[in-house]
C-alpha cells in the first residue's frame, strides 16, 4: 500500500477484527519461502503455548509476555536480516529471538533461570540475548531499547557497512518521550535504523483509544520526515514485503524507516491468561481476532496454491511440539547458575580490547 | 633550565580527550554543546576542528536518547563518551545509566560489556540555584555495575578520564568546574587499568584522617596545611573511585589516627560521607577510636540562589579546620 494514500494517524479498517481474514496472498513468493514462514510461525506458537502452560503451573515464575497471535512481524522481518545487522526487542520478544534463529533450548533454559540459558540464566524471559543470530538484547523498560538501536545504527554508520539496526517496539512505547527523541535523532543523523511498531492496540490493560487521540503511530514518523509503511501485521507476506523495502532503503544510506504492523495478542499482557476482564473491547474482540490468525491464514493461502498437502500442517505442528518438548525437558534438567555468578558478573570479566 | 610547565585541570581533560581520539579510533564524544565555546569550559575546546564533527558530536536537546545512543554504540564496538554539561540534566538520562548501562553485563550473563563513559559536570555557585548546582555522586555510587570516578587533580583528570574510557564497564565520570584552575606538572600519558585504581593518600599524618574526593579533596588539603600550622597532622585520603569503593586504605589510616572526618560536597543523608563512615565503623576495631567519626557535607536542602544563603550553603576550608581541631582536642 502506498503511504500517501493512507492517513498517518488513522489505522482505518486495519484495526477492525472482522476484516483481513482472507487467506494470505502469496504472489511473488516461492513455495519454499512460504514453508519456511509456516514452520517458523508454528514453532514460535508451540514454544509460547508450552511456556504459557508451564507459567500456569508456576513452574516458570519470571514474568513472561507471550506473543501468541502476533508472531508474524518477527518472522517477516527475519527474512531480510543479514550478518552484522543488529535487532533489539522489548518485553514481548520470544518471537523476535526465535524467528532470527535463536536457540530454542536456550530460550527455555533462560525462562527457567538456568546457566545454559541464552543469558546464562541471569535475565529470564525479558532479557534475551543471542548476538550470533543478530539479536542484541531485549528489556522490559518500555522504550529503552529504541535509542540503543539508534546507537547501534550510529556505530554502523561510522563503520561504513551496509548493515542496519532494527528496533521492535509496541504502540505503548510510542507514548514514551524517548521514542520521540530517538526518531528525531535518527532522522537528523540519517541513521540506518528501522523502527517496527507492533501495534496490538493494547498497552498492558489499556486500549489505544484510551491512551492516544489517534490510533495509528505512523503520524510520529510523518512528523519526523521518516518514510513509513503500515501493514496488516497478521499477514506475514505483507510484513516481509514491507521489511524488504525498508531494509533495502536503509542499507542504501537514505536514513531511518518506520513500519507499523497492526496485530493483536491473544493472551493477556503478562502470563498465560486471556485477560478477558480487562480493558475495553477485549472480550468482544478477542474471538474475532482469533479468526484473523496469522498461521491459519497462511496455511489457507498455501492450500489455495496447492503448496500444502492434507495432513501436512498437522504433521508440522506435531514436529514443532516434539522439538519444544525436547528443548523443555533438557532445560528442566539443566543446572542453575553457581552462586559466584551473583557478584562475578556485575562487572565485565573479559577484555574487549 | 626552564621550569616544568604546569597544566590546568580543564586543559588536562582536553589533553585526555585528544589522546583518546588520536590513539583509539573506536572512541567518540557526544553531547549537548560540544561545538560551543562555553558549555564545557575549556575542557574540550576545538576538539571538533581537530578530530572532526563525526567524532565530536553536538546533539539535539535529548539527554535520554543521546545517552541511549551512546549505550547502543558501546555494545556495538565503540567507546563513546556521552557528556552532560551539568549533572542536573543527566537526571533525564537516568534510565539509560541505571537501568541499562549498569545492568546489561550482569543480566545478560556477563556476555556483553558496555564501555560507555558518562561524563557529568558539576557547575555550581554563582547564584545558579537548585537545578544548576547539584553534585549527586552519592546517588550514582549506589548503583552496582556503574563505576563512579571523581578526579581531584589535573593529573587525575587526564589519566582517570583515559582509564575510564578504556574500561570495559560503564563509568560515571564527574568533574567539578571549581577545579578547572587547579594545576599540576603532568607526567607523560600512561594508560591505567581503572579496575586497579582506588584511593590515594595525598598527605600523611597521624592525628586525624580526612577522607574526601573531587573539589572537597582540595579543600581538605588546604585544611591539612592550616592544621599543620597548629601542630595537627592530618592524613588526607582522596577516594578517586567512589564505586566500587576500596575500603582498605581508609580503615588502615584510621587504625593509625583513631579519628575520621569525612568531607563530601554532596548531601548528608545516604551520602558518600555516610558510606565512608559506615565502612570505617564496620572495619575499624572499637578500641581504636579516639573520637566518634564525623562528616562535613552540604546541608540537606536544595542549593539556594540568594547570595547570603549560598554562602551559608557551601562549606569552607575553615569549617574543616575547625571541626578537625575540635576532634583532635584543640591546639597541640
Amino acid at each position: 500500500m502506498a503511504a500517501q494514500k493512507q492517513k498517518p494517524g488513522d489505522l482505518g479498517d486495519l484495526s477492525l477484527p472482522d476484516k483481513y481474514r482472507a487467506p494470505i496472498g502469496l504472489a511473488g513468493f516461492s513455495k519454499a519461502k512460504a514453508v519456511d514462514w509456516l514452520k517458523s510461525l508454528v514453532l514460535i506458537r508451540a514454544a509460547e503455548e508450552k511456556i504459557g502452560e508451564e507459567f500456569g503451573k508456576a513452574v516458570i515464575k519470571c514474568p513472561c509476555h507471550l506473543v501468541i497471535g502476533q508472531e508474524a512481524p518477527a518472522v517477516g522481518l527475519a527474512d531480510h536480516i543479514m550478518k552484522g545487522d543488529r535487532v533489539f526487542g522489548a518485553h514481548r520478544s520470544h518471537a523476535h529471538y526465535l524467528a532470527l534463529g535463536g536457540n530454542l533450548h536456550q530460550l527455555m533454559a533462560e525462562v527457567l533461570g538456568k546457566e545454559t540459558g541464552c543469558s546464562k540464566g541471569m535475565g529470564g524471559s525479558m532479557h534475551l540475548y543471542q548476538p550470533e543470530v543478530g539479536f542484541h538484547g531485549s528489556v522490559p523498560i518500555v522504550g529503552s531499547t529504541i535509542p540503543i538501536a539508534v546507537g547501534a545504527a550510529l556505530s554502523i554508520q561510522m563503520d561504513k557497512t551496509k548493515n542496519v539496526a532494527v528496533s521492535f517496539l509496541g504502540d505503548g512505547a510510542t507514548e514514551e518521550g524517548v521514542f520521540h527523541e530517538s526518531l528525531n535523532f535518527a532522522a537528523n543523523f540519517c541513521l540506518p535504523v528501522i523502527f517496527i511498531v507492533e501495534n496490538n492496540l493494547f498497552s498492558s490493560h489499556l486500549h489505544i483509544d484510551l491512551r492516544q487521540p489517534y490510533d495509528s503511530t505512523c503520524r510520529f514518523a510523518e512528523a519526523n520526515g521518516i518514510p513509513w509503511q503500515r501493514v496488516d501485521g497478521n499477514d506475514v507476506a505483507a510484513v516481509s514485503r514491507a521489511c524488504q523495502s525498508a531494509t533495502r532503503q536503509a542499507r542504501l544510506g537514505t536514513g531511518p524507516q518506520f513500519i507499523e504492523m497492526v496485530t493483536y495478542r491473544w493472551r493477556g499482557h503478562v502470563g498465560h491468561r486471556e485477560d478477558l476482564d480487562v480493558g475495553v473491547k477485549r472480550k468482544d474482540d478477542l474471538n474475532l481476532w482469533k479468526k484473523r490468525d496469522p498461521i491459519a491464514r497462511l496455511a489457507k493461502g498455501m492450500e489455495k496454491k496447492k503448496w500444502l498437502q492434507p495432513g501436512e500442517f498437522e504433521r508440522w505442528e506435531k514436529k514443532a511440539e516434539k522439538e519444544v518438548f525436547k528443548a523443555w525437558n533438557q532445560a528442566e534438567k539443566d543446572p542453575y547458575p553457581q552462586s559466584e555468578a551473583l557478584l562475578g558478573r556485575v562487572y565485565f570479566q573479559g577484555n574487549r580490547r | 633550565m626552564s621550569l616544568p610547565q604546569k597544566t590546568s585541570y580543564g586543559q588536562a581533560l582536553r589533553d585526555g580527550f585528544a589522546y583518546l581520539l588520536k590513539n583509539h579510533p573506536e572512541v567518540f564524544t557526544i553531547g549537548q554543546g560540544l561545538w560551543s565555546p562555553w558549555y564545557v569550559g575549556n575542557s574540550m575546546t576545538d576538539l571538533d576542528r581537530e578530530f572532526g564533527k563525526e567524532r565530536v558530536i553536538d546533539t539535539p536537546v535529548a539527554e535520554l536518547a543521546c545517552t541511549g545512543v551512546a549505550v547502543g554504540a558501546a555494545i556495538s564496538g565503540k567507546r563513546p563518551v556521552i557528556i552532560h554539561p551539568r549533572v542536573d540534566f543527566a537526571m533525564l538520562a537516568v534510565d539509560q545509566i541505571v537501568n541499562q548501562a549498569a545492568k546489561w553485563c550482569h543480566m545478560l550473563g556477563g556476555q556483553v560489556c558496555v564501555p560507555v563513559t558518562i561524563r557529568a559536570i558539576i557547575n555550581r555557585g554563582g547564584e545558579q540555584g537548585a537545578q544548576h548546582s547539584q553534585s549527586l555522586q552519592s546517588w550514582f555510587a549506589h548503583i552496582p555495575g556503574l563505576r563512579v570516578v571523581m578526579p581531584a587533580t589535573a593529573q587525575d583528570a587526564r589519566d582517570l578520564l583515559i582509564a575510564s574510557v578504556l574500561c570495559d564497564d560503564p563509568v560515571m565520570f564527574i568533574d567539578d568546574r571549581w577545579l578547572y584552575e587547579q594545576e599540576d606538572v603532568l607526567d607523560p600519558v600512561r594508560e591505567f587499568d581503572l579496575r586497579q585504581e582506588g584511593p590515594e593518600i595525598r598527605r600523611s599524618g597521624k592525628d586525624i584522617t580526612l577522607v574526601s574526593c573531587s573539589y572537597s579533596l582540595q579543600q581538605c588539603l588546604q585544611a591539612a596545611h592550616a592544621l599543620g600550622e597548629r601542630g595537627i597532622e592530618a592524613e588526607v585520603i582522596d577516594l578517586r573511585v567512589l564505586n566500587p569503593l576500596e575500603r582498605g586504605p581508609i580503615i588502615h589510616s584510621i587504625r593509625k589516627t583513631g579519628r575520621l572526618l569525612a568531607v563530601d560536597g554532596d548531601w548528608a543523608t545516604c551520602g558518600m560521607a555516610a558510606e565512608v563512615i559506615a565502612s570505617a565503623v564496620e572495619g575499624v576495631e572499637p578500641g581504636i577510636w579516639k573520637k566518634a567519626p564525623s562528616r562535613i557535607t552540604l546541608p540537606d536542602a536544595p542549593a539556594p540562589t540568594s547570595k547570603p544563603l549560598e554562602q551559608a550553603y557551601y562549606f569552607q576550608v575553615k569549617d574543616i579546620v575547625q571541626r578537625a581541631t575540635e576532634m583532635v582536642g584543640g591546639k597541640k
